[in-house]
């Protein structure tokens, strides 16, 4: 008699708990108290989403040019598209705007490459989209070189100056607040790192709006006379530094995430401590801090509006000026819905790539 | 076992030198007035309970751990807050450690070409090409491409000996390299580290293993609160243990 180890053959699942049948079952109608709401769900949804539909969508006006042709009763998009050049490019001046979508349209050729699996030079290309593309945009921007009309900087304005004060606030903040997180480690250098918490807390405990507010009012009065800054440039130093201090703290968490043994196994192959920073702790503490960073990324983004009190109109800024049109007078839903969905787009993107980028990055094997 | 492997230790060239070493944690002495000699080639197993400083003690040879009393002298430098002695050192020193510590971001391959390339400024190929021939010597060259995490604990700590060994260093130290492992992985650990052993490298080696200790060690060492307390070639330490903490050691890890 043989006493071989035959294995019993795999069986499907009982029909009632697979498929929609299953998952209606098991997530909508597990028991009473679940039915119920349920019900009471699907009856909020049959109120509530019809007129917000039509409202948006199918008693809306799209067409034309002035409040005439808004007779509906329905959403009046007419407001925004006549008035979509000022929410993207603020005062720029009309004819000078392909710079700008030229700026954007460069930045997105450079970005494709970045996300197309097995492109080789990609951390070169980072690093040009980081050093050089600000170099390049800014140049555009601004003119006054190569034949370009110069511009203000009080000309820019829309989502245009939300993306720049945006960006800018990003891409400079976040090797800042790197700097910071690892400063603030350095047990062994009482100075800096005591010289880094100060900094981290002092940041950390005022609202932007207070940043902003002092770097447009005190910081001249603090200027000897005749010295002036650029208002924007002023704002954006404030926004940079208020973010690297949220990235700091963002990043220190992810630096006491890696295990000491990473740490020592650098240690004792003889890197000095830039490398084993570099190539062993940082690029595992980044992974785990995607999360934190691009939250805070988000929440700078958003923050970004706040630019309005000191006299600077980003896409929400834009869309307010419109309202006191008298021409437009009692359209604000309109405009803040539109707002709202703008912001909502780009951050949605952004928390999708964060995502993505956590998916790509987890080779998943601790230790 | 393997029958035991010759002695290659060379008498007069000391690599290792412990004088009067003392450590404390706070106000825990750790480690109480340890001397020791380790010669080239030589190959010593330090065992003892839990909490003897035998890691410590190890630790305190590349600097992981600062000693704080005493003098200990790795190769002609003396270990001091010096960072590029501390570095130079290190360089000369390969350790394997209890939980592996490879990198899990990195391939096994990129592994062990990090050091080589960025602590030597190996050219990456040349780096590559002396990972895979030292993979290939801890007989894994087909797990190269993979993450740390895709292999089996004893793979590896195989890996990461042969991570060390890629910066050929001239001392390699173990700290308990096979108490993580699943008992039938220990014994592909163990060829390896007999193998090196063969090859005449100095090693220091901190185990539990005594039939590794029977067949490689030159001496093995006994610690225990901080001290030695007995330091013999394997045969005398094993079958006339001088001590009685020795010997009710050995009865425990043996009796079973």
């Amino acid at each position: 008699m043989s006493h071989d180890f035959a294995p019993l053959p795999d069986l499907p699942p009982p029909g009632t708990t697979v498929g929609v049948i299953g998952w209606l079952r098991r997530n909508l109608f597990s028991n009473t108290i679940n039915s119920a709401l349920t019900l009471f769900a699907i009856y909020l949804l049959s109120t509530l989403l019809p007129p917000l539909f039509n409202w948006l969508f199918f008693k809306a006006d799209w067409i034309g040019d002035s409040r005439d042709a808004c007779t509906s009763g329905g959403a009046c998009w007419v407001f925004v598209s006549a008035r979509f050049s000022t929410f993207m490019y603020g005062f720029f001046p009309d004819n000078e705007t392909w710079r700008i979508n030229l700026i954007f349209i460069a930045l997105i050729a450079c970005m494709v490459p970045l996300f197309i699996e097995g492109f080789r030079h990609k951390v070169k290309l980072g690093l040009f989209v980081i050093f050089v593309f600000p170099i390049f945009g800014f140049i555009l921007l601004f003119g006054g070189v190569f034949g370009l009309e110069q511009t203000e900087t009080s000309q820019w304005g829309g989502l245009t100056l939300t993306l720049l004060l945006a960006s800018v606030g990003c891409v400079a903040a976040l090797p800042l607040g790197i700097m910071l997180a690892l400063g603030r480690q350095a047990t062994n250098m009482p100075a800096v790192k005591s010289m880094c918490v100060l900094f981290i807390e002092f940041w950390r405990g005022v609202p932007l709006i207070t940043v902003l507010f002092m770097s447009s009012v005190m910081l001249p009065l603090f200027l000897p006379e005749g010295v002036s800054f650029d208002k924007l440039l002023r704002a954006l130093i404030g926004i940079t530094l208020f973010q690297s201090a949220y990235i700091a703290e963002v990043v220190r968490g992810g630096l006491q995430a890696i295990p000491k043994g990473q740490y020592e196994a650098a240690d004792a192959l003889g890197l000095s401590y830039w490398k084993k920073m570099g190539l062993i702790v940082l690029p595992q503490a980044m992974k785990i801090v995607i999360p934190g960073i691009v939250n805070t990324f988000i929440a700078l983004f958003k923050d970004t509006t706040l630019v309005i009190i000191v006299g600077l109109l980003d896409v929400l800024g834009m869309v307010q000026n419109a309202l006191n049109d008298p021409n437009w007078l009692g359209y604000s839903t309109e405009g803040y819905v539109f707002t709202a969905f703008v912001f909502w787009i780009f951050c949605f993107s952004m928390s999708r790539y964060s995502q993505s980028l956590e998916r790509k990055l987890h080779t998943g094997h601790k230790r | 076992m393997t029958a035991a492997v010759p002695n290659t230790a060379v008498e007069n060239e000391v690599m290792i030198e412990l004088r009067g070493v003392n450590k404390w944690y706070d106000k825990f002495h750790v480690l109480k007035d340890i001397n020791l000699q380790v010669a080239k080639g030589e190959r010593i197993v330090v065992c003892g309970p839990s909490g003897s400083g035998k890691s410590t003690m190890i630790r305190c040879i590349n600097r992981l751990e600062e000693h704080q009393k005493g003098q200990i002298i790795v190769d002609g430098t003396e270990l001091t807050s010096d960072l590029r002695q501390i570095e130079q050192i290190r360089k000369e020193v390969g350790m394997v450690f209890q939980h592996f510590n490879l990198f899990p971001h990195l391939t096994v391959l990129e592994n062990l070409a990090l050091a080589p390339m960025w602590v030597r400024k190996m050219p990456r190929k040349e780096a590559e090409a002396i990972g895979m021939q030292y993979l290939e010597r801890v007989k894994i060259p087909d797990q190269a491409k993979k993450y740390p995490g895709q292999l089996s604990g004893g793979q590896q700590q195989r890996v990461a000996i042969a991570r060390s060994l890629c910066m050929n260093p001239r001392i390699m130290l173990f700290d308990e390299p096979t108490s993580a492992l699943d008992p039938e992985m220990i014994k592909e650990v163990l060829d390896v580290m007999i193998e090196l052993a063969e090859s005449g490298m100095t090693m220091m080696c901190v185990t539990h293993e005594m039939g590794f200790a029977k067949t490689v060690a030159d001496k093995v060492i006994f610690m225990d609160r901080g001290q030695i307390v007995e330091s013999n070639p394997p045969e005398e330490f094993f079958n006339n243990p001088q001590n009685e903490r020795t010997q009710l050691f050995l009865s425990q890890i043996i009796g079973h």
